[in-house]
């Protein structure tokens, strides 16, 4: 057979979640990868190419870990059904390679067993075999072959070992013409668990010597991480400096994106002549990347910390601590990263739900994502408080107004967890899924696979934010700039568009929460992304440049608003239900418009009846 | 398949004992044994799945009859959840869980 009919071997890698399946994947393939979704199913896909010596090309699928066939979450199902080749949209795999950590080998003997039920070639990379070694752990390789029926390769992914290896393996597996055998797979039930776990055992038994130096190390660091109260002192003080670096490091980035959306605005600005495609490029096109782009800093110094901290193997430990002190709300301890990284933005949060393999508990999570206090609500925070709380020192020490910020992230996070709490109570009835969880043994992360995940991160931020972000913001240029104001009109532009004419129809409704006019238009462009609620309070104001001359709107606004007024619209925006781009993740992470449409509705209802309770109040001290 | 009938023992003198059979859901740190059934009969149950699918879960994880199971820790607030060592690895699970696993405590108990 000549090389050109050969058509190219589609390779699937699976194994146990930290089985260095990623890592295996990212030696294989190097760059040559394309991360989309399986189809109909927010699951990521990763494929990618590698080569053999004699240049054919392998096409690599990088499947979800898994324990079982047996699928549980929507990842695993993605898993079971391109193994099977049963994935709509997909070619089944001519060969699989199943990924194993060789130092922990009884859980993936037995995903070994099952798949070769499934009767497709299989070989077995045993990673990590440069711990294994180091170990003392003696793999009886030849017979373990025999006995499994597959070749097996050892590798160690992170320093790029045995991938040639790998490749010719499959290689000649791929070309030896051994097909795939009928499926005889079927889900275990417990009894096939059981003897399936009998045969591992044996195999384990007869073919591995245990370590001679076992890994004593995870041991001891885990009597520190994992103690009660030392774990969580370690923790917090670990989240604490996490906030430090995404608010201190981030800013001199964001300053220059800022900068530099601002000079390409202007520079766009002095070429194009006045008029309507000079305001829907420069105002609607490169503000709305520009205000989205803003938070990329935030965003990856934030998932340089999550990724370093997972790689570790630390986030399970975390989710161990985390899990009680949520449960009590309702919260899967795994829900801590997903809310932890919705301080910088909802969205990489509701993403980062994926890990919740229980699907109430991921739901529950991905509709109190965004009460966390998003980074996007820091300048309608401090244009507020620095207009109308007074620079003071209270009880010797603290400002008043770091204590009203502070209070403002307070209430976010109270509120999720009530939400949560009510969630639970009232959509799944109390029912609470398990919670099984292994703990990884500790390794150092490798910097390559730190820095290949974050640019994964970062282009799928920024193609997001150009695929769904920013024709939302150019729909809300055209609600706030159409139609235009009337010859020798004096107000500002937008008081005559559609934005401003719902703005006055809503008024009336906004009223009994102090909100004038203007303030009811102002939240409609502040659906592009919350802070736009700045730029767009300058606009009706006619304070220009209002986002960089804060200082100006704040007494501007310090004469037209009430001091009730100013704090209702603090409380409105704890809840914020305005961001499109939340609501439309919501619907992409969840397939249905159900969910972006009950979030919509409880964080509108709990804006408004927050802001009511504090505008009475406060107008019945007589602050109205 | 193992059919021992333990009894749910919940006097703490008894569970000290070498040999005892208690729940892994009312060990304590630094107890450790082999597990002697793994069942799918907890009937306070309120879990998201059915105790089959529970059991199920437990099986694939390797709580199986047989397997040494040693806690290692627990949780700050109400000694839960726990950290336990399951052959020769580390697995995290809700005591509410793993009210079904059995298991004979060893002599080593602390």
């Amino acid at each position: 057979m000549s090389e050109a009919v050969l058509p190219a071997t589609r390779v699937a890698l699976v194994g146990n979640p930290n089985s260095g399946k990623t890592a295996l994947f990212n030696a294989l393939t190097g760059s040559r990868q394309k991360v989309a979704n399986y189809a109909g199913v927010t699951v990521e896909r990763k494929e990618g190419q590698a080569h053999t010596a004699d240049g054919r090309t392998l096409y690599v699928l990088d499947l979800p870990g898994t324990y079982s066939l047996r699928a549980r979450s929507p990842d695993e199902e993605v898993t079971r059904d391109a193994v099977l080749g049963r994935l709509a949209g997909e070619q089944s795999p001519d060969v699989l390679i199943c990924v194993a950590d060789a130092t922990n080998l009884r859980l993936v003997l037995r995903l070994i067993l099952e798949l070769k039920q499934v009767g497709r070639p299989m070989v077995l990379a045993l990673n990590m075999y440069d711990i294994a070694q180091r170990q003392g752990l003696r793999i009886d390789l030849d017979s373990l072959s025999r006995d499994l029926g597959c070749p097996i390769v050892t590798t160690v992914a992170t320093r790029k070992r045995g991938i040639e290896d790998l490749v010719a393996k499959v290689d000649e597996l791929a070309r030896s013409g051994a097909l795939s055998q009928d499926n005889a797979w079927t889900a275990p039930d417990a009894s096939d668990i059981r003897s399936a776990h009998r045969e591992a055992q044996r195999i384990l038994k007869a073919y591995v010597r245990p370590p001679e130096h076992p890994d004593t190390l995870t041991g001891k660091v885990d009597a520190v991480l994992l103690h009660p109260v030392a774990g969580l002192a370690i923790l917090f003080s670990l989240l604490f400096l996490m906030f430090q670096a995404v608010f201190s490091w981030a800013g001199p980035p964001q300053d220059l994106i800022e900068a530099g959306f601002g000079a390409l605005g202007q520079l766009v600005g002095a070429v194009l002549p006045d008029g309507l495609l000079k305001s829907l490029i420069v105002d609607g096109a490169i503000a709305g990347i520009g205000s989205v782009l803003v938070f990329l800093p935030q965003i990856l110094i934030l998932f340089f910390f999550i990724i370093l901290l997972e790689d570790f193997g630390y986030m399970a430990r975390a989710a161990f601590l985390m899990d009680r002190i949520m449960g009590g709300a309702g919260l899967h301890g795994r829900a801590f990263i997903p809310l932890l990284s919705s301080f910088a933005c909802a969205i990489p949060g509701i993403m980062s739900a994926r890990v919740i393999d229980a699907k109430r508990d991921r739901l529950t999570t991905i509709l109190v994502a965004p009460l966390m206090t998003c980074s996007a609500r820091i300048p309608v925070y401090t244009l507020i408080i620095g207009a109308f709380i007074p620079d003071r020192t209270v009880w010797g020490f603290a400002s008043l107004q770091g204590l009203v910020m502070f209070g403002l992230y307070a209430a976010g996070i109270l509120s999720a967890l009530g939400v949560s709490f009510v969630t639970r109570r009232l959509f799944w009835r109390g029912a609470v899924e398990p919670f099984l969880m292994e703990l990884p043994t500790y390794k150092a992360p490798s910097a390559e696979n730190v820095a290949r995940n974050l640019l994964l991160r970062a282009s799928i931020f920024i193609s997001r934010a150009g695929r769904i972000i920013f024709p939302l913001t150019i729909a809300i240029w055209v609600l706030s700039t159409f139609p235009g104001p009337p010859a020798g009109a004096t107000g500002p532009a937008i008081d005559y568009s559609f934005a401003g004419r719902l703005g006055h129809l809503f008024q009336p409704l906004l009223a009994p929460i102090g909100f004038n006019w203007q303030m009811t238009v102002a939240l409609i462009p502040g659906f592009a992304a919350r802070e736009v609620a700045v730029a767009a309070l300058g606009t009706v104001y006619a304070v220009a440049d209002a986002e960089n001359a804060t200082g100006a709107l704040g007494s501007t606004l310090a004469t037209h608003w009430s001091l009730a007024t100013a704090l209702s619209f603090l409380a409105w925006y704890v809840f914020a239900p305005q961001c499109a781009s939340t609501l439309a993740v919501v619907k992409r992470e969840t397939n249905s418009w159900l969910w972006p449409a009950v979030m919509f509705v409880y964080m509108t209802a709990l804006a408004y009846i927050a802001a009511f309770a504090v505008y009475q109040t406060a107008a019945a001290f007589g602050a109205g | 398949m193992n059919q021992i009938i333990a009894q749910p023992v919940a006097a703490q003198a008894v569970t000290e004992q070498e040999g005892a059979i208690i729940r892994l859901s009312q060990a304590h740190a630094g107890q450790r044994g082999v597990i002697v059934d793994v069942r799918a009969d907890d009937t306070n149950h309120g879990h998201g799945v059915a105790v089959e699918e529970l059991q199920r879960r437990l099986l694939e994880f390797g709580f199986v009859e047989g397997a040494f199971v040693e806690v290692l820790h627990e949780g700050a607030i109400g000694h839960d959840p726990i950290a336990v060592r399951l052959d020769d690895m580390r697995v995290a699970l809700r005591r509410r869980d793993a009210a079904d696993v059995l298991l004979r405590l060893d002599g080593h108990s602390a």
